[in-house]
């Protein structure tokens, strides 16, 4: 049987040497692979699973936390993302779905489903919002936030890790497009 | 752009959001003792309101949670966001009961 690991291709590889290399303050670079797993039940299961993931999920709305390489993200009022950097999925959802056994929720396996950019400098914001209609600024986007939402004709889940660094969760399908779509963005400020 | 008060994620631009039709429609409990006119009329047919109207949105880029809005249909102003669930503050003109 073919390892996972082997047919695991980023759909981002070949965007970054396609990149303008104009002398833009944002910096584009592709997150490493992750286990992500999308789970929704009620406040009780979420408690177990955080208690086995060992972070524990925000109950207020778009709000992420994390603990070392490994994150929980607030997608919805009974919808979660959890996130395990370079670890591999399926003992990551072996193990989750094993601790959530007695419980009602759903856990649904996704890592192949998104690839992840990191866009990060002084005009980050500026940069995403050429093409997300969000308000951006530290006051409304906080270091800590996350949300579903658009950036062009995409869809997609942006986090604020630090102050001048965002993530950037995009399907596959969606990935080269908001990869070109943002370096040329950083390039115009 | 519009800014709509999702009931979970609060003020959002208008682009995040889907439009999901009249708000309040409920399913018949007994669809088979229904006429066929009555069952078209469950599923087809809808007021056209000048004024307040409630309605169902979807925060489908963000939270993709459905909720209700009563959105003034003249002016385009939301008055008011609420859950599902939830009842409507003032019945519109011509409200079903
Ligand atoms: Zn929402």
């Amino acid at each position: 049987m073919l390892s996972p690991a082997i047919m695991r291709s980023n759909a981002l590889s070949p965007m970054q040497s396609s990149s303008t290399t104009a002398a833009s303050t944002t910096t584009l670079s592709i997150l490493p692979d992750a286990a992500k797993l999308v789970f929704r039940g009620k406040t009780e299961a979420i408690e177990a699973a955080g208690a086995h993931f060992g972070v524990k999920p925000s109950l207020e709305a778009c709000r992420f936390a994390a603990v070392g390489g490994r994150s929980v993200h607030w997608l919805g009022p009974d919808e979660w993302l959890f996130q395990a950097v370079n670890e591999d999925p399926i003992e990551v959802f072996g193990g989750m779905s094993a601790a959530l056994q007695a419980q009602a929720c759903s856990l649904v396996d996704v890592s192949h489903r998104s690839d992840g950019i990191a866009v990060a400098g002084p005009t980050a914001a500026l940069v995403l919002n050429h093409g997300c209609p969000l308000d951006l600024s530290l006051k409304a986007f906080p270091v800590g936030m996350c949300t579903r939402t658009v950036l062009g004709k995409a869809s997609l889940l942006l986090s604020r890790s630090e102050e001048q660094v965002f993530h950037v969760d995009v399907w596959r399908s969606f990935a080269p497009y908001v990869w070109q779509f943002l370096d040329e963005a950083r390039n115009l400020s | 752009m519009l800014l709509i008060n999702c009931p979970y994620c609060g003020s959002r631009p208008e682009a995040e959001f889907a439009n999901g039709g009249q708000a309040h429609i409920a399913r018949p409990a007994d669809p088979m003792s229904l006429t066929d006119d009555e069952w078209a009329a469950y599923l087809y047919m809808r007021d056209n309101i000048k004024g307040l109207h409630h309605e169902r949105w979807r925060h489908a880029n963000g939270c993709g949670r459905f909720f209700n809005a009563s959105r003034d249909t003249t002016t385009d102003v939301i008055k008011r966001t609420y859950r599902m669930g939830e009842r409507p503050e003032a019945e519109h003109q011509g409200a079903k009961p």
